[in-house]
């Protein structure tokens, strides 16, 4: 009779964890605005991004223009929402291809 | 040198164009500007005070170019979101695209149309033989910005989507119609590439 019983918890306990991976973002876990790879962008063009629009050095700016390159994608800027907004919009602007999420890690 | 810019002291850069290379480049520009146009929303009213509060579109556009040159500001092109996220991303994509594409449209003509003025004075000044375009740094800016906005145009037309797509262009037969096109395409690099070493900081 035990095992007739046993199934329903394990299905309670499936549903929560279910919920739990959509579960709203914190709310103070800070947003990144990530580059991507593509082929037409050069190498040159987007470090001289990263230099005029960011102001990082051109060792950093270099660093993160091969993370794209070689890891297709980079983290290139974080903060609020906000900010992270108007650095992809800066981003499509100059034409790299950027988008901003909440950063989970 | 021709197809290469070079520094100009204190600032700028020139580059020697002949009449083919110009017309080249401004005729690429005027279908660019015809692709980005005034954009779907400010059509819609002649009133300029509408216009000042109107909306861009929360679409992405149906045109691949245009797609490349306005992407979705939200979602990760690596994962796999499930169903509420990815309506989640789509929701927040659309509302960016709605307050901001407008203004990166117009941005992007702006420059395509300093590209346009700074070659028509060029022309008118030179006559029929070709002749050294001079740039201000902030004209430099603009070119750069608008030279890599035609390459990405012709990419997408051309379908490169990875690396092993641009070295197969480098290996085209002759008669292959996507020729002149890959010409354009390569020549604009290097021209794009020796501006923006002008302008490294």
């Amino acid at each position: 009779m035990g095992s007739v019983t046993s199934p329903a918890p394990l299905e309670i306990e499936r549903t929560e964890s279910a919920e739990e991976v959509f579960a709203v973002p914190e709310p103070d876990v800070p947003w990144v605005t990530i580059v991507h790879n593509d082929p037409v962008n050069l190498m040159s063009y987007v470090t001289y991004v990263f230099q005029s629009y960011f102001g990082y050095t051109k060792d950093k700016a270099t660093k993160l223009m091969l993370d794209v390159h070689h890891k297709g994608r980079a983290v290139v800027s974080s903060g609020s929402r906000e900010e992270m907004e108007r650095d992809v919009q800066a981003m499509h602007g100059y034409g790299l291809w950027a988008t901003l999420q909440q950063d989970r890690k | 040198m021709p197809g290469h810019f070079e520094p100009l002291p204190g600032g700028g850069a020139a580059v020697a164009l002949d009449d083919v290379e110009i017309s080249i480049i401004r005729s690429l520009t005027v279908q660019l500007l015809e692709l980005i146009g005034p954009g779907p929303a400010e059509d819609a009213s002649a009133d300029p005070l509408a216009e000042l509060f109107a909306e861009g579109p929360s679409e992405p556009p149906a045109d691949p170019v245009l797609r490349r040159l306005f992407p979705d500001a939200y979602g990760d092109p690596e994962a796999n979101p499930g169903p509420k996220e990815a309506e989640e991303q789509r929701a927040h994509s659309a509302e960016f695209r709605r307050y901001t594409e407008n203004d990166l449209r117009a941005g992007k003509r702006e420059n395509a149309l300093a590209v346009i003025r700074t070659l028509d004075a060029l022309t008118s000044a030179a006559g029929d033989s070709g002749a050294v375009l001079k740039l201000s740094p902030a004209e430099s800016r603009q070119w750069l910005s608008a030279l890599n906005d035609l390459r990405l145009a012709i990419g997408s037309r051309l379908e490169i989507s990875d690396e092993d797509d641009t070295d197969l262009l480098y290996r085209l037969p002759d008669e292959d119609p996507r020729k002149p096109m890959v010409m354009a395409y390569l020549w604009l690099g290097g021209l794009q590439e020796t501006l923006v070493s002008t302008l490294m900081p």
